[in-house]
């Protein structure tokens, strides 16, 4: 009979055995946490509610699934808003903040000390400053609140989370891909669209992406600039004070499952992607 | 490239950085310079605000919101030390425990965002009123006074926070820890440091960056918040955040409101220069 090698776990004394579980009880006890008020979120949105207060449990039902948009016209309206808020202000931040990352990473210019703190102040200022001054700036200016005053503000402040993400991506890419494809006859147009580009895109997109949940989400740079617009999160803040009505957390519960739906997908997608590789290089 | 900027390829750059640039200084720059300016001015909505390079603005409105000024400072402070304590030995367990379950961990930490920010807050009124399931539930039982109560205290403000900005403390604290190489660690204790002393001498050293980013990335946000103290609070946890937004959103007081907001500014990047003093000076000791 060969003698085990090491200690199995069982045999370890069991305070040592304790001790090692410690940090993955701990760090299950955050991530429990974490997940509580969503859990809460989506189990009252199935809570049969008598009145106004959606605070204690009455029995369920699928009613709020079934009237998700029919019963509240002016939550439709505030989603609206907010998608086309963090639709515009993605595409212009990520197009922005792109151009910018690729300037700091790929030429050498002079300016480059205060551009960066151009860049890094805006994520350093309380949202509430930006919020503030950005009023201060439209009051003084005369310019009249509403949609496109809240795109202007979203595309400030996700311009520099933008070059941040991006400025990563191009930062770890090998030069000499594109100095391979210029070797071989490609002008430097053609160069950016067959090399470059394809390979930051997931860059951008990951960019991109952060612009959007950011934007879709912001509450008090928002509430500074909307004047009488109101979006998502404005409106869920104004019937807080009234009682939330149960399909805003049915909302929540589905912006989290298309969400999380997105990510396996990407996640899917991409472990395609890894795997398909080596095929493609072998033939 | 048309022929005019390939004769003048130093122009490239700056025409990349020109619009980004350009809506940063109109829509960042500007308006700070704006908020300086009406910070000086006197008047009301009605008549209008003429400049009077009113200085005496400054120390007139630390003195009458002094309370919330502290408040925030503490609060910011607690919120960091919190989330250092809950987050760092999470990212450490994710780092070095992680295995092949470490994708899957941080995407748990980061699944929070996928729900609304001020849903969750409100999901934290749900939890902790009064006679919400959660304490109501304790109360009838009996294990809790029936008087007892967490919302509209410090507590519920300070968990509202540190809840809202946990994620943004592990994922820095996790990226700075992922790059320590383990033998650096299993040297120590070859040498016969013990675990603690390994930890406090190399782990914790090395993964320092994380620590500044993490409480800066808590910190900031904290300190400026408005939203918990509102939803979670009573009127003894008001923050300066929300004196800012009543001033300027509800009373349209913009003078008081500008400077509050430019001494906020200059009080956190007062702390952030401190701290970088003293994590510089760590350094060097360590």
């Amino acid at each position: 009979m060969a003698a085990p090698t090491s200690l199995p776990d069982r045999r370890r004394p069991i305070g040592s055995r304790l001790r090692s579980a410690i940090l993955p009880v701990f760090t299950g006890l955050v991530v429990a946490y974490l997940f509580l008020p969503i859990l809460v979120m989506a189990v009252f949105g199935f809570n049969d509610i008598q009145g106004r207060f959606n605070f204690t449990w009455q029995g369920f039902t699928l009613d709020h699934w079934a009237n998700l948009f029919g019963r509240y016209p002016a939550l439709n309206q505030s989603l609206i808003n907010s998608l086309i808020v963090a639709v515009i202000s993605t595409l212009v931040a990520t197009t922005l903040g792109t151009l910018i990352g690729l300037a700091l990473t790929r030429y050498e210019f002079r300016g480059r000390g205060p551009l960066n703190l151009l860049i890094f102040l805006p994520i350093a200022t309380p949202e509430i400053v930006l919020g503030a001054s950005l009023l201060a700036l439209f009051v003084s200016a005369a310019v009249p609140l509403g949609l496109p005053t809240i795109v202007i503000a979203h595309i400030m402040f996700n311009i520099s989370f933008v070059v941040v993400t991006v400025r990563a991506r191009i930062a770890g890419f090998d030069r000499a891909l594109e100095e391979a494809a210029m070797d071989l006859g490609a002008d430097e147009w053609t160069t950016f669209r067959k090399v470059t580009f394809p390979l930051i895109f997931p860059g951008i997109m990951a960019a991109g992406l952060l612009a959007f949940a950011l934007s879709i989400d912001d509450f008090v740079i928002t509430q500074f600039t909307a004047g009488q617009t109101v979006t998502f999160p404005l409106w869920v803040y104004g019937a807080s004070r009234i009682g939330v009505p149960p399909q805003v957390n049915v909302m929540g519960t589905l912006i989290f499952l298309i969400a999380m739906v997105g990510i396996v997908l990407w996640v899917v997608l991409q472990r395609r992607d890894m795997t398909a590789r080596p095929t493609t290089m072998d033939r | 490239m048309p022929a005019w900027l390939r004769r003048h390829s130093g122009l490239v750059p700056y025409l990349f950085l020109l619009p980004g640039g350009l809506w940063l200084i109109v829509f960042f720059v500007i308006p700070l310079i704006t908020t300086a300016s009406v910070s000086l001015q006197e008047g009301t909505l009605a008549t209008g605000f003429r400049l009077t390079f009113n200085f005496g603005i400054f120390p007139e409105a630390i003195a009458r919101w002094d309370d919330q000024l502290i408040r925030s400072l503490q609060y910011g402070l607690i919120v960091t030390v919190l989330a250092m304590l809950i987050g760092y030995p999470m990212a450490y367990t994710i780092a070095f425990r992680g295995g092949r379950y470490k994708n899957i961990l941080l995407l748990l930490v980061i699944m929070p965002f996928f729900t609304s920010f001020i849903i969750r807050t409100i999901s934290w009124k749900f939890i902790l009123a009064d006679q919400g399931f959660f304490l109501g539930t304790l109360k009838d039982i009996g294990i809790v006074d029936q008087g007892f109560r967490l919302l509209a205290t410090p507590v519920a403000v300070i968990s509202g926070i540190t809840y809202n900005f946990l994620p943004f403390v592990v994922l820095p604290l996790y990226v700075a820890l992922e790059r320590i190489d383990p033998k650096l660690i299993e040297a120590a204790t070859d040498l016969y440091a013990s675990r603690f002393q390994a930890f406090l001498r190399v782990t914790l050293p090395l993964s320092i960056s994380g620590v500044f980013a993490a409480s800066l990335l808590s910190f900031i946000p904290a300190v400026g918040d408005y939203l918990n103290a509102e939803l979670l609070g009573s009127r003894n946890e008001t923050m300066i955040g929300n004196v800012i937004q009543r001033l300027f959103l509800v009373n349209r007081d913009y003078p008081e409101a500008a400077a509050l907001s430019l001494i906020l500014m200059v009080g956190i990047l007062v702390s952030i220069f401190l701290y970088v003093r003293l994590l510089r000076g760590q350094e060097l000791t360590v």
